[in-house]
């Protein structure tokens, strides 16, 4: 307990500084409303269910794009490492799409499907495939030859050492891309709400700025940063668990 | 140290065969390319989407080269390129610099070890709005935004580097008499930089990304703030041909990023090693 105090002392130290700079008013309050105004503001917020509503949108947009990237990229990600053919057709456009700042998709994304959740849907997808892909194909392709000879001289099938042998072998690497993908999203996801939405945190935050209510601007801003910090945390938990077979921690 | 071994002696065959394998592969990895871009070109004719949706190649093109011509992509590109370069060399130095101080001195570490790991998994992008709150909409406000986003990766991969440094390596510098300076320079920083090369390389297209919505949203000369623009009047082949010309530029500085790695690490077994993508 007072190690993690200790531990976090300096965030403690952050905020008490942020609350003093605001209330001694060393900056102008409007740039920097005090943080128990925004705590105030905040439960404002959740009460009258703005916040809540708009979190749902965001969560859902995140969860379908996300889903969907981690369905197709592994499988793209294996495919290419396990069928040379795939590979040769698919690793240029890799190569030439992976560094595409992905933001660059956001006006497009929009003229293809609007101002609503399938264009913040279709944006982190192709962002979040990526990496997911490049982590599935890295990890198949260090699957220990050893491994597949062995399973393969014991009469294992193709199909049997790819589930068996590669998937498993390909886990590590795979579960890291994941990680990166779902950092990406929450960015793009902010990121496509700010320029163009109509419900969804970023929206949220632009119009709360817009309106000049500066308090609760900070406050969703806040929660959408703990939020990612939640889900980047409750996600290597989740890996720890899942990962436990190996003897690796 | 890897010993290096030399390989035989080539014959005719082996750079015959060596130049057909190039040429295949060369081919191979082009094939898909052309055909994507074929694709988009015959479907956009074809009329199966309006124009508006989807652009000729042909037509996109045509808009960057009077771009080229009317100099405006001469500016928007070195704008683009100016903030993110500028936003990615502060957080290379700030990251390193504060990486190291916190692996080297105990109260640095206890009061950034939090806030970086904190901070790093936060989607810094959302205190946008609060950047352009404090700093407006000009150049010092996007860079910010891009140093805030981009320097988490490099702190953290300095930290785990240094960690990662061998004793044995320190001990023997130490023993052979080196000083603080010494060992720094020409011990921990050369064995900690394929680490810290990693950190960069994350660091670098994320710097792209930021600059790209900074400028979206805060408007200006830019490409980002260009296809903002462009999306504002429908005009969507100006937007498609932003993308073109952003992914250009990211292809070109990663690619870049890559070779000054290999450059720079030439004497690491890593360079022996094949490349991964």
């Amino acid at each position: 307990m007072t190690k993690t105090l200790i531990r976090y002392l300096p965030l403690l130290i952050l905020a008490l500084v942020w609350e003093m700079a605001a209330r001694f008013e060393w900056v102008s309050t409007t740039a920097l409303p005090p943080l128990t105004d925004v705590v105030r503001a905040w439960v404002e917020l959740l009460l009258d269910g703005e916040l809540l509503r708009n979190s749902a949108s965001s969560l859902y947009r995140i969860g379908g794009g996300l889903g969907l990237s981690i369905v197709i990229g592994t499988v793209l990600g294996i495919g290419m490492a396990w069928w040379k053919p795939v590979n040769v057709l698919l690793a240029p456009i890799v190569e030439v799409f992976y560094p595409v700042p992905k933001s660059a998709l956001i006006p497009v994304t929009v003229i293809w499907l609007g101002y609503g959740d399938g264009s913040k849907i279709l944006l982190i997808f192709l962002g979040c495939m990526v990496p997911v892909t490049i982590g599935a194909f890295n990890g198949a392709r260090a699957s220990e030859q050893v491994m597949v000879w062995s399973a393969r001289s014991m009469g294992a099938g193709k199909l049997r050492v790819l589930w068996d042998v590669v998937i498993p072998g390909a886990m590590p690497e795979l579960l890291n891309g994941i990680r990166t993908a779902l950092a990406l999203s929450f960015i793009l996801l902010v990121s496509s709400e700010l320029v163009v939405a109509q419900k969804g945190f970023g929206f949220l935050i632009g119009s709360l700025g817009a309106g000049g209510s500066y308090d609760a601007m900070y406050a969703v801003v806040l929660t959408v940063a703990f939020l990612g910090f939640a889900a980047d945390r409750a996600y290597l938990e989740i890996v720890r668990r899942t990962l436990a077979w190996r003897s690796v921690t | 140290m890897s010993i290096e071994v030399q390989t035989p002696r080539d014959g005719v065959p082996e750079i015959l065969g060596r130049l057909a394998w190039t040429l295949i592969w060369g081919f191979a990895r082009v094939f898909s390319i052309v055909a994507l871009l074929a694709a988009w070109e015959i479907l956009a004719r074809s009329h199966t989407f309006t124009p508006f949706q989807l652009p000729a190649l042909s037509a996109v093109l045509e808009r960057i080269w009077s771009d080229a011509e009317s100099g405006d992509l001469a500016i928007n590109t070195a704008l683009t390129l100016y903030r993110a370069m500028a936003g990615f060399l502060i957080s290379a130095v700030g990251g390193v610099v504060v990486g190291m101080a916190m692996s080297r001195n105990a109260a640095a570490n206890w009061f950034f070890d939090p806030i970086v790991s904190v901070g790093f998994p936060m989607p810094k992008i959302a205190f946008l709005p609060v950047v352009i709150l404090w700093l407006g909409v000009y150049d010092t406000a996007k860079i910010t935004i891009i140093v805030v986003d981009a320097i988490f990766p490099v702190i953290a991969a300095t930290v785990i580097a240094i960690q990662g440094v061998e004793r044995e390596l320190i001990w023997s510098a130490r023993n052979m008499g080196a000083n603080n300076r010494q060992l720094l320079h020409q011990v921990i920083l050369p064995a900690a930089l394929p680490q810290i090369m990693t950190g960069l390389q994350v660091a670098l297209p994320l710097s792209l990304i930021v600059a790209v919505v900074a400028e979206m949203l805060m408007g200006g000369y830019g490409l980002g703030g260009a296809m903002m623009q462009a999306s504002r009047f429908a005009n969507s082949t100006s937007v498609f041909a932003g993308i073109v010309e952003i992914a250009v530029i990211g292809y070109v500085l990663i690619k870049a990023m890559a070779i000054i790695r290999r450059r720079l690490l030439i004497w690491h077994p890593e360079a022996n090693a094949p490349a991964t993508a």
